[in-house]
C-alpha cells in the first residue's frame, strides 16, 4: 500500500485495468442487457404479433396491407416536406440569432432561454386551442381584406404551412439546448475575428468558420425537429391535417394486428431517417478531413 | 527556413502606425483615457503593462474589433478608424486556440487568401511557403488539435502574415505556452519580424518578453501612455516611478531632498531628472545598483536570500523596517545567512527620486 502511494500514477492504471476486468465489466454488462430487454423485448413481441398470424404461420401481409394502403406515401412525404421545412426554418432562425447573441449581447441569453423553454410548460392541446380559435376568428375579421388569401394559404391541406409554424415553436427548446451546446464548446468570438483579420466580411465569417464548426450543433437540432415533426400527432389531428402520424393512427385504428405493424413500421421509417441524415453528416466531415 | 524574395519585397514599404487621442469607455471604466502612441516603420514595438490597462484594447482597435469613441488611428498617415476590420489589412495572432479547427494546418494559413480569391494552386503553393518559413513544413496536413500549443501559434503566426499584411498583431500569443517554448518562439518571432521588416505591436503583461523582443516598449497605465522608450532606456531612466516599479525590480529606500540633492544611507547623491517638490522622497534603486557588505557594526539585517544562478538576491530590512533588494555575485553572498548583519550603501552615482507615497 505504502508503494502504491508513493507513485500513484504507475500503480493506479493496472489497478484501474484490473478493476475494470473483474467489478466494473459485468456490472455494465448486467445494465447493458436489463436496457436492452427493456427496449427490445416489447419491439420483438410487437413485430412477432404482426408477422405471426395464429392459423397462417409468418406472414408479411399486415406491412403489405399498410404500404398498399391510401394514403400511405402522401402523408410519409408531407411528414418529410413538413419535417424539412421545419428544420430549415428554425435554423435560420436560429443560428444567426444565437451567433449574434453570444457575439453582441450575452446579457440577454437567459431571457431568450426563458423564450425557447416556454414551448415546453404550454401543453399542445392549448396550444392547439389557441390556433385554432385564431385560424377561426381571422378569415371571419379579415374577409374583405387580402390577409384572407393568406389564411387560407396558411391551411393549405396540400403543404399546411400553419402546421410548420407551429413545429418550429415546439422544435425551439431544443434547437435552443442543441445550438447552445455547441456554441459553448468553440469559442465564437475568437473564431469569427481570427476569420475577420484574415480578410473575410461577416456573411463568409459565418458560414465558412461558425458553421463548419458547429456541424454536430446542427445536425442534433435537426435529429430532435425530424423526431418531433414524424412523431407530432396533437396539432395535426386537431387542426386536420394528415401527415404520417395521423395517418398511422386512421389506419391502424381498427385492427389490433395493422395498428401495431404501423407503430413498428412508423419507428423503422424514423430510425432510418435519422441514420441516413447521421450518415449524411458524417460522409461529409470525413470527405472535409480527407480534403484537408 | 529561408525568407522568399516574395516576403522581402513586402518589407520596401513598412507601415506606420499612429493612434491619436484614443478613448474608450466600457460602462464606468475607462479602457483607453487618450492614448497617442506611433509605432515606426518596421519596428516591433511592445505595448506593456498590468491587466486592465487598455493595452489589448489599443491592439483591438488597430485590427478594427473596437472603435474608439473618440480619436483615431491612422496607417501611414490615412484614417482607419471606419474600416471594417476584414479591410483593414493587419494580420493577428491571438491568445491561443484561434486556429479554425475544422481546417488542416495548411488550408488555416491558405484561409485568408481563399477569402481573397486566390486560385487554388497558388493560395495552396504560397501557403506551403509559409509553413515552411514558421518551420511547419511537413505539418500541413494536420489538424489543429493534433498540434502541439507551440505549433499552433506558429501556423496562427503564418497565417497571420499569408495576405502580407502592412502591419502585424500579436496579442500575448505566448502566454498559454510553457516556459521553454515561449523562449523559442519569441526568438523566432523576433527573427521573422526583422527579416520581413514588418511593422508589429506586440501586447504582454511579460516585462521579460516585452524588453528582449522588441525594438520599443510602451508602458501603459490606466488608459494612458506612461513612457515609450527602448529597453535599456525605459530600464536604466525609467520616466515615471510606475514605470520604474513595473519594469524590473525596484526597492524605494526612504531620503530626504535637500536642494537637489538626495540625503539617503547617509550619503548625499545628485538627483538623476527633475527633482520634485517635496522634501520627503524615496530614492528609486535597482537591486544590481545596491551594495551590501558583512559588517558587524551594521544596523541592516538579511532577512531572505535566494539563489538566481550566477548573481543571489538578497533581502536586506533597514533599521526603519524598510526592504530592499540587491543582487550580489554568489561568491559575495556566500556568507550572509539569514539575519546576518549588514550595512548597505549605493554607488556614487544620480539617483532616481520619487515622491514618498505614504
Amino acid at each position: 500500500m505504502a508503494g502504491s502511494l508513493n507513485n500513484p500514477a504507475r500503480v493506479l492504471k493496472p489497478a484501474r485495468g484490473a478493476n475494470k476486468s473483474v467489478r466494473v465489466r459485468p456490472w455494465r454488462g448486467v445494465v447493458l442487457v436489463c436496457a436492452g430487454l427493456y427496449f427490445l423485448v416489447p419491439l420483438a413481441a410487437s413485430v412477432v404479433f404482426t408477422v405471426d398470424v395464429p392459423n397462417q404461420g409468418i406472414t408479411f401481409d399486415a406491412y403489405r396491407q399498410i404500404v398498399s394502403a391510401d394514403g400511405f406515401g402522401s402523408s410519409l412525404l408531407l411528414s418529410l416536406e413538413l419535417a424539412a421545412a421545419t428544420i430549415a426554418v428554425v435554423l435560420l432562425l436560429m443560428v444567426p440569432a444565437m451567433v449574434a447573441l453570444r457575439l453582441g449581447a450575452p446579457k440577454l441569453r437567459p431571457v431568450v432561454e426563458v423564450i425557447c423553454s416556454l414551448p415546453l410548460v404550454v401543453p399542445p392541446i392549448a396550444f392547439v386551442a389557441g390556433i385554432a380559435t385564431v385560424l377561426k376568428w381571422g378569415p371571419e375579421h379579415l374577409s374583405r381584406t387580402p390577409l384572407f388569401e393568406t389564411f387560407v394559404a396558411l391551411q393549405n391541406p396540400d403543404f399546411p404551412v400553419v402546421l410548420v409554424l407551429a413545429y418550429v415553436v415546439m422544435a425551439l427548446p431544443f434547437v435552443y439546448r442543441a445550438l447552445d451546446a455547441g456554441l459553448r464548446a468553440v469559442d465564437v468570438r475568437t473564431l469569427v475575428e481570427a476569420a475577420r483579420s484574415c480578410g473575410a466580411n461577416w456573411p463568409q465569417a459565418l458560414v465558412r468558420v461558425v458553421l463548419p464548426n458547429l456541424r454536430g450543433a446542427l445536425l442534433n437540432a435537426s435529429f430532435l425537429t425530424l423526431a418531433l415533426v414524424l412523431g407530432e400527432f396533437t396539432v395535426a389531428q386537431l387542426l386536420g391535417f394528415q401527415p404520417f402520424a395521423v395517418w398511422i393512427y386512421s389506419v391502424g385504428g381498427s385492427q389490433a394486428q395493422l395498428s401495431v405493424a404501423v407503430s413498428v413500421l412508423s419507428l423503422l421509417v424514423t430510425w432510418a431517417l435519422l441514420l441516413s441524415l447521421a450518415g449524411l453528416g458524417g460522409r461529409s466531415r470525413s470527405a472535409s478531413a480527407s480534403r484537408g | 527556413m529561408t525568407v522568399t524574395t516574395l516576403e522581402k519585397a513586402a518589407d520596401a514599404k513598412a507601415a506606420t502606425v499612429e493612434f491619436r487621442g484614443l478613448r474608450r469607455e466600457f460602462g464606468p471604466t475607462v479602457a483607453l483615457d487618450g492614448l497617442d502612441l506611433t509605432v515606426r516603420p518596421g519596428e516591433l514595438l511592445a505595448l506593456l503593462g498590468p491587466s486592465g490597462c487598455g493595452k489589448t484594447t489599443a491592439l483591438r482597435m488597430l485590427a478594427g474589433f473596437e472603435h474608439p469613441d473618440s480619436g483615431e488611428v491612422l496607417v501611414d498617415g490615412e484614417d482607419v478608424t471606419r474600416v471594417p476590420a476584414h479591410r483593414r489589412d493587419a494580420g493577428m495572432v491571438f491568445q491561443s486556440y484561434s486556429l479554425f479547427p475544422h481546417l488542416s494546418a495548411l488550408d488555416n494559413v491558405a484561409f485568408g487568401l481563399r477569402m481573397r480569391k486566390v486560385r487554388t494552386a497558388e493560395r495552396r503553393s504560397r501557403a506551403a511557403e509559409l509553413l515552411d518559413l514558421v518551420g511547419l513544413a511537413d505539418k500541413g496536413e494536420r489538424f489543429p488539435h493534433q498540434l502541439s500549443g507551440g505549433q499552433q501559434q506558429r501556423i496562427a503566426l503564418a497565417r497571420a502574415l499569408a495576405l502580407r499584411p502592412r502591419v502585424l498583431l500579436l496579442d500575448e500569443p505566448l502566454s498559454a505556452l510553457d516556459a521553454k517554448v515561449r523562449l523559442t518562439l519569441r526568438e523566432e518571432i523576433r527573427r521573422l519580424q526583422q527579416e520581413l521588416g514588418i511593422t508589429t505591436l506586440f501586447v504582454t503583461h511579460d516585462q521579460e518578453e516585452a524588453l528582449s523582443m522588441a525594438d520599443r516598449v510602451a508602458v501603459m497605465r490606466a488608459g494612458r501612455l506612461e513612457q515609450c522608450a527602448a529597453p535599456a532606456e525605459l530600464y536604466g531612466r525609467p520616466a515615471t516611478a510606475f514605470v520604474a516599479e513595473f519594469v524590473g525590480t525596484m526597492s524605494r529606500i526612504p531620503g530626504r531632498l535637500d536642494s537637489g540633492v538626495a540625503e539617503v544611507l547617509g550619503q548625499r547623491l545628485p538627483v538623476d531628472g527633475d527633482a520634485p517638490a517635496a522634501t520627503e522622497i524615496d530614492v528609486l534603486v535597482r537591486p544590481e545598483a545596491v551594495r551590501v557588505r558583512a559588517d558587524d557594526a551594521g544596523t541592516a539585517r538579511v532577512v531572505a536570500t535566494a539563489f538566481l544562478g550566477a548573481a543571489t538576491r538578497v533581502t536586506v530590512r533597514l533599521p526603519d523596517a524598510t526592504e530592499v533588494k540587491a543582487d550580489l555575485p554568489t561568491h559575495e553572498a556566500a556568507g550572509l545567512g539569514s539575519g546576518a548583519a549588514v550595512t548597505v550603501s549605493l554607488p556614487e552615482r544620480p539617483v532616481l527620486v520619487a515622491e514618498r507615497t505614504q
